[in-house]
């Protein structure tokens, strides 16, 4: 068993709120390599050989079992790009927890850029759990920008559950996903953003298959003078189902951009998107306020639970 | 006891005082009831207001337990032992229902409480518990959840901003034997805002509120033959 030092581990608790363990299927990247892993009789874990990545091999014989790969990057100026495909074979059902923590106390800047490529098997059933966090006091900024794409084959339902809580100064997140017929995609995207921070999100839906639904919720807080972009957008090629759902808190002097993209191919496509962007309103913290609850402590409560 | 001493709210509108509570005095004892009604845009929601803190008095005094809170903000009035449900009660996204109950009640709540706390309002517990406080609950399911999250924790004084707007008749039966027990044990004072006959019935004084100012208080029975007869075109044939 690998030894992690204790900003490692305070990092690891941060992004795998089920508690890593160096149990069951596992991978931990730190600071560019894969520092240690395991595989299960039905998750296999194979080390790329072209490029830094990995190939992860799910059998239908998986039935509820989690598989974490959190990477850490605790060494300032570390520029990791990493190419990570999944095999997920039909009828399996796992929940994979992602997620990337970047430590960086130095001057220069920490990148990591996770190339995620799903394969869903028919019918299976995967839960993707991704949590961005920074922290560290140096000058050097903290970048992430995950690549995503998801291949859906028939019936097949992904969960994709996607939060960046504090701490990363840069994120391009671009998503992709194609789905098959009856496929079944959930997207929840949580993000907060502070000081000078900038985040954007591309996210491409094609609704390929017939009886194929997407359901797409992003909730944001956007504090001090950051800029978060969104652009989610549903293109539908069959009958199909999908709704869009932008949620935004808007404080201080950030700005906050959602574009909300419905493309409909075909006559039973029936999309529908919503949008909003505003500040805390007046009388939720009115009403908390009559709780016996100060100003900041309901403002905390707001944006808790609106990211909840 | 709660005593309004001289009460003046004077907002600019469009740069010109308007007078929207115009030298207001009253009383309220320890365990008494009062319900406030009176025509609409007479200045009962903004008493209220200026009650808890919410709008900020242009005059006078409030005096909570002999302790002068005029200049008090809502937090420290909700400390102090009042408590405020109001007429349009607010949303909120991703909160829980179960959540917005412990907010209320300052502590985590067991679920047996929030159920008795729900089915006192004529929600079912089972049902609420993990719904969010958002647009997905209609009016009237706010408004009772509101009730209910007055009523979650121990207060000195209770004010009501018409709780009975929005709500069914028959969740109005249950409101109405909410504020009978609460009256029965008297340990609280009941402020309530309402146009509801039912409820003033239920009143130790009726206060009547028209245009800013206090147009009669006073024992129910004293008040409210007066109340029914006082309005023009109201067809009282004992006038």
């Amino acid at each position: 068993m690998a030894e992690l030092d204790k900003v490692t581990e305070e990092i690891l608790e941060k992004i795998d709120s089920t508690g890593f363990k160096q149990e069951g299927a596992f991978n931990l990247r730190y600071n560019g390599y894969s520092l240690c892993h395991g595989n299960t009789s039905h998750v296999t874990i194979k080390r790329k050989e072209d490029k830094q990545g990995m190939d992860v091999y799910i059998s239908g014989e998986a039935k509820g079992e989690e598989i974490h790969i959190p990477v850490v990057v605790t060494k300032s100026g570390v520029t990791d790009e990493v190419y990570n495909d999944f095999y997920i074979e039909e009828g399996a059902d796992v929940t994979i927890i992602a997620g990337c923590g970047m430590h960086n106390s130095g001057c220069n800047d920490s990148r990591h850029d996770g190339i995620h490529t799903f394969h869903v098997g028919k019918k299976a059933n995967v839960r993707y759990e991704e949590k961005h966090y920074g922290q560290g006091e140096g000058t050097g900024a903290r970048i992430l920008n995950p690549v995503t794409k998801i291949i859906m084959d028939e019936s097949s339902v992904f969960t994709l559950d996607s939060v960046q809580i504090e701490g990363v100064d840069s994120t391009k997140r671009k998503t992709e996903v194609i789905m098959g017929a009856d496929a079944k995609l959930f997207v929840m995207e949580k993000l907060m953003t502070h000081d000078s921070q900038e985040a954007v999100s591309d996210m491409d839906v094609y609704l390929n298959g017939e009886g194929s639904s997407a359901q797409i919720i992003s909730r944001s807080v956007a504090k001090g003078s950051s800029v978060q972009i969104f652009h989610p957008k549903a293109i539908g090629d069959a009958p199909c189902h999908a709704h869009i759902q932008c949620d935004s808190i808007i404080m201080d002097q950030a700005r906050v951009c959602s574009i909300p993209e419905i493309d409909a191919k075909h006559i039973d496509a029936a999309i529908v998107h919503e949008a909003a962007i505003g500040r805390i309103n007046n009388e939720q913290l009115i009403k908390l306020n009559t709780f016996g609850l100060t100003g900041e402590e309901a403002e905390a409560i707001i944006i808790e639970n609106f990211l909840n | 006891m709660l005593e309004v001493k001289n009460l003046v709210f004077r907002p600019l509108d469009n740069g010109v005082e308007k007078s929207i509570i115009d030298d207001i005095s009253f009383r309220v004892e320890d365990g008494e009831m009062i319900v406030i009604t009176g025509p609409n845009g007479g200045g009962k929601s903004t008493m209220a207001k200026l009650l808890m803190g919410i709008e900020k008095p242009d005059g006078g005094e409030i005096l909570f337990d002999g302790t002068d809170i005029t200049e008090y903000s809502i937090t420290d009035r909700a400390k102090a032992g009042i408590g405020f449900a109001f007429q349009q009660p607010p949303r909120f996204k991703g909160m829980t229902v179960k959540r917005f109950l412990s907010l209320a009640a300052g502590k985590e709540l067991p679920e047996n409480v929030c159920c008795d706390l729900l089915s006192g309002v004529g929600l079912c517990a089972k049902e609420y518990l993990n719904r969010e406080v958002d647009n997905t609950l209609s009016g009237g399911e706010m408004k009772r959840l509101e009730i209910a999250s007055v009523l979650a924790r121990e207060h000195k004084l209770f004010i009501f901003d018409e709780p009975e707007a929005g709500i069914d008749l028959w969740s109005f039966s249950m409101l109405v034997k909410q504020f009978e027990q609460l009256h029965q044990t008297k340990k609280e004072s009941l402020i309530l805002i309402s146009h509801q006959e039912r409820i003033i019935e239920m009143a130790d004084k009726v206060m009547v509120i028209k245009n800013g100012k206090i147009s009669a208080f006073g024992p129910k029975d004293e008040v409210l033959p007066g109340l029914m007869c006082s309005e023009k075109g109201c067809g009282c044939k004992h006038k």
